[in-house]
């Protein structure tokens, strides 16, 4: 599942996480961005989770009050990316316990080291919730330890 | 307090700001406070600062300063230090940054790390921003990770190899016997990866994809086991056993099987097996069976699984779920040419979902019904596409109309069909049409002679509804110009009698052309459908005659050119009035007129091989003068073919002023050759070869009388298959005394190339009395375009 980018933002537009899987300018990142919040943001309910941008394929999935947003290539499947989406919901919530936006916003940096375990290079590198689990308890303990 | 509080303070602070401009100053004063804490060194507070930094970043702050900070951070000892440095070089280094090739030494130190989770860090940012030296400098690492250490290591490994050969894809050859032997892991995290891995071989080189055709038993075989596996907790999402992987697997098997029988033959049963036994109430079996139908459809299936496989997409479009209808309609839309009937099948369905309320979803079902529009259901399909035609959300309906035009060209059952649909069209979402329409819908109204008298009566019907759609207007405009006379007579077959008077029809027009709904394109329809009618009516002439001069002082400048150039027909070629109005031939499609676009509906030369017997009897006298010039041509013993005669008329398309200066050019040395001398009056002709079939004759009439000639006109007749076309003359005055001539320029295309005559008639007015005259032209030999000439 080759994905361009993974963003996560609030209803209001503001950007809590954003992972890119592909070298991009800075200026360029922030335009992707300012466009994914707005296609998004305007999608009326009860439409489907797909949306066609550039030659990418858009995938998004509203929890509670994020926005989780990924990019996909043409001949990858949609379904699957919304499942994926629900897997790091998932760890989150796992971690988090009852995650809520609140948790992203104030330990950001642990949100990016659940990705890290889950996706690399826009790959899926583990597809077993537990295993994920464990390594990132593992490497929390590595840094209490040595700190 | 641990300094992770510090970093959560500061994100507390800068939420509690109310403006803009208050975040801002919060920011500027962290950031200066964490430069200050990176001048320090180490004091085992830089992983909360650069922290701060990346959120501060996140915001959308400028945070360059931090790039060498993670450098550093990054060779430190400490491993929550080399976390957040990673971190940070992920986030604000990427392979263009100078920087980065700094942190080339650190990774490759760390991917030998004691510890795997320092070994994860490096193989991860590698994996995310290595650029393409970093990737040639590492590469021999990563391929030692792939075979020794455990699976931990061993699947990031893998995918850190397959951003390698997407960065540098000669190294593809590096990771290729490795690729193999990972298929033998049980390690789902590994086994993932390498799928991946020789998937993105595959992908880039057709030598490699054939070595790892040799697999495809082996990714049956797991496959296979994941299908029938019993429930595992660890990979098991709502019943599918590692949907994940399963998908990237016939992913992988689609590639390998893709134009190969072989291969595709491996993997029937298994494709079979998961079509059927998968469960896809919930999203992950929905995905699984969707990549199973996308694979089935791409190999060199049997029919049997090719139906099952379509069968699949029918009950997707079922589904309540949303998103899985969508998918079914992208899906069916790749396959609706080549498994046409199959996709028939669901055709109902898929019509329904024109009603559904998501945008996508619609646009989607729109484009697959235009797709299974065929003869036989055109009728059904044209009824369900017009009513989306008047429900569908605007960005849709000029895709609409252009599929329904499409559909109508190809199918329609009959041309009242046809023009019914367009007209339904155009009263509907005129607005939303393409230019061609038009154009399209007049030469298809003119093909259709016996349906004039309807068309006309419709069109009549639906402008005096209403004027705003302007394609329609257009349309309707020209018709009643053209077929006005039709409109008059009252009664017609297909449609209950209205009594329409000329005045009626006058006053659409001339609502038309007042309203300021109306485009100018419109009003230029309008004046010219207007002008036309004064040939086809008996009573209002005078009517037209004083719209027509009204419009000679209007602003717009292509309506005043057309006023006063009818204004012009009225006074002085009122006698070629007729002839220049007279109903217009059957267009081809393939016409220069046509395709030029000209939408203006201006006078355009009629084709001189079409016979129209039933014009003759609506021109007046002047025309019918120019029909007895060619009746004589006609009969005159010639290898001519027998035909009621054809009508040439002389145009005046632009203005004399124009042509002017294209009458007076004679490049050319060309000889003169006299053709006629009486009474003064001698009329000279010099011929011009272009092609093959195309001739320029130049007429050039002078007068060695005491006085001047005045009212000049020359007609000009050619045999049948010959097509003429007169442009206007330099004037109709010739002064006295030979001090000046009049020219004329005649083009002629002569297709069949027969030989060519010309009858010339001169007609002029000389010290009160009015003159007459005919010259025969009979031959103009191509060679030296040199005419032999008989007076009569």
């Amino acid at each position: 599942m080759t994905m361009h980018f993974l963003l996560l933002f609030s209803r209001q537009g503001k950007l809590r996480l954003q992972k890119w899987f592909l070298p991009l300018p800075e200026r360029e990142r922030k335009k992707i961005v300012k466009d994914m919040t707005t296609m998004v943001l305007s999608r009326k309910p009860r439409t489907c989770n797909f949306l066609h941008w550039k030659d990418l394929k858009i995938v998004y999935k509203r929890y509670a009050s994020l926005y989780f947003c990924c990019a996909l290539e043409n001949q990858d499947n949609e379904l699957l990316a919304l499942e994926i989406l629900h897997r790091y919901v998932e760890l989150l919530d796992k971690y988090f316990g009852n995650v809520c936006e609140l948790d992203i916003i104030f330990n950001f940096e642990k949100a990016y080291f659940i990705l890290d375990e889950f996706l690399m290079g826009g790959e899926i590198q583990e597809t077993s919730k537990q295993s994920i689990a464990k390594s990132v308890e593992a490497s929390d303990m590595l840094q209490e330890v040595r700190h | 307090m641990t300094p992770s509080v510090r970093l959560q303070e500061m994100i507390r602070v800068i939420r509690s700001a109310r403006t803009q401009g208050e975040e801002r100053g919060i920011i500027q004063r962290e950031c200066a406070d964490i430069r200050s804490q990176f001048r320090q060194g180490d004091n085992g507070e830089r992983s909360h600062s650069l922290a701060k930094l990346l959120y501060v970043h996140m915001l959308g702050y400028p945070a360059h300063f931090g790039q060498m900070e993670c450098v550093r951070l990054i060779a430190s000892p400490r491993y929550s230090e080399k976390r957040i440095g990673y971190l940070g070089a992920m986030m604000l280094l990427d392979e263009k940054q100078d920087a980065s090739l700094l942190i080339t030494n650190s990774i490759k130190n760390d991917l030998s790390h004691s510890s795997q989770y320092v070994q994860s860090l490096a193989l991860c940012t590698l994996a995310c921003m290595g650029s393409a030296e970093m990737c040639r400098d590492l590469a021999p690492e990563i391929e030692r990770l792939l075979r020794a250490s455990h699976s931990y290591i061993k699947k990031k490994a893998t995918l850190c190899a397959v951003h390698i050969i997407r960065k540098v894809p000669e190294l593809a050859e590096l990771f290729t016997p490795s690729a193999r032997t990972l298929l033998s892991e049980k390690n789902h995290g590994v086994l993932h990866g390498a799928v991946v891995l020789i998937t993105e071989l595959c992908e880039r080189n057709p030598d490699t994809l054939v070595q790892f055709r040799k697999a495809v038993p082996e990714l049956v075989q797991i496959m296979k086991g994941l299908v029938t596996s019993s429930y595992s907790p660890e990979h098991n999402v709502a019943g599918i056993s590692d949907p994940f992987l399963q998908v990237r697997i016939l992913r992988l098997l689609r590639i390998l099987g893709h134009n190969n029988d072989t291969a595709s033959d491996a993997m029937n049963d298994l494709l079979a097996q998961v079509a059927t036994n998968t469960d896809s109430s919930k999203t992950a079996g929905s995905a699984v069976l969707y990549e199973t139908v996308l694979t089935i459809m791409d190999i060199n299936s049997e029919s049997g699984l090719r139906v099952l496989a379509v069968n699949i997409l029918g009950r997707f479009l079922l589904n309540n779920d949303r998103n899985i209808r969508y998918i079914s309609m992208t899906s069916l839309q790749k396959i609706v040419q080549t498994d046409h009937n199959a996709v028939q099948r669901h055709r109902g369905t898929i019509v329904d979902c024109l009603k559904d309320q998501d945008t996508s979803v619609k646009r989607r079902a729109l484009e697959l019904s235009l797709a299974l529009v065929s003869a036989v259901n055109i009728r059904s399909m044209m009824k369900e596409l017009l009513i989306f035609l008047s429900v569908c959300p605007p960005e849709l309906r000029s895709q609409t109309a252009s599929g329904i035009f499409n559909a109508a060209e190809r199918y329609s059952p009959s041309k009242r069909w046809h023009i019914d649909t367009i007209l339904h069209v155009l009263t509907t979402a005129g607005g939303d049409v393409r230019d061609e329409t038009v154009p399209n819908l007049i030469q298809l109204i003119t093909t259709a002679s016996e349906l004039h008298c309807y068309t006309v009566h419709k069109l009549y019907r639906a402008l005096i509804k209403d004027i705003a759609q302007q394609s329609l207007v257009q349309v309707a405009c020209w018709c009643i110009g053209e077929y006005g006379d039709l409109l008059l007579k009252g009664e017609c077959e297909e449609i209950e009698p209205v009594q329409v008077t000329e005045d009626d029809i006058l006053d659409a027009l001339e609502t038309v052309l007042q309203s300021h709904m109306s485009s100018p394109a419109t009003r230029g329809f309008a004046l010219t459908a207007t002008m036309k009618l004064s040939t086809r009516i008996t009573d209002n002439v005078d009517r037209i005659r004083s719209i027509v001069s009204i419009y000679g002082s209007c602003i717009d400048l292509e309506l005043q050119q057309r006023a006063v150039e009818y204004n012009a027909l009225f006074k002085k070629y009122d006698h070629m009035r007729a002839a220049v109005l007279e109903r217009m031939p059957v267009m081809d499609k393939n016409s220069p007129g046509h395709t030029n676009g000209d939408t203006s509906g201006e006078i355009k030369e009629p084709d001189t091989s079409k016979p129209k017997p039933v014009e003759a009897g609506l021109l007046s006298e002047p025309a019918s003068q120019v029909c007895d010039l060619l009746d004589l041509l006609g009969g005159t013993d010639t290898p001519l073919q027998p035909s009621p005669a054809p009508t040439s008329t002389p145009t005046t398309t632009s203005s004399a002023d124009l042509l002017d200066l294209l009458g007076g050019l004679e490049i050319k040395p060309v000889p003169t050759v006299s053709v006629y001398e009486k009474n003064g009056l001698s009329l000279k002709i010099q011929c011009d070869k272009q092609t093959e079939t195309e001739v320029t004759v130049t007429l050039i009439a002078s007068n060695s009388t005491q006085n001047d000639i005045t009212n000049f006109t020359l007609q000009a007749a050619v045999p049948k298959s010959v097509q003429l076309q007169m442009k206007a003359p330099s004037g109709n005055v010739i002064p006295a005394h030979g001090l000046g001539q009049v020219t004329q320029t005649v083009l002629l295309n002569n297709p069949n190339k027969v030989s060519l005559k010309m009858r010339i008639r001169v007609a002029y007015s000389n010290q009160g009395a009015m003159h007459q005259d005919t010259v025969q032209i009979d031959s103009f030999p191509s060679a030296a375009c040199q005419p032999s000439f008989s007076p009569l």
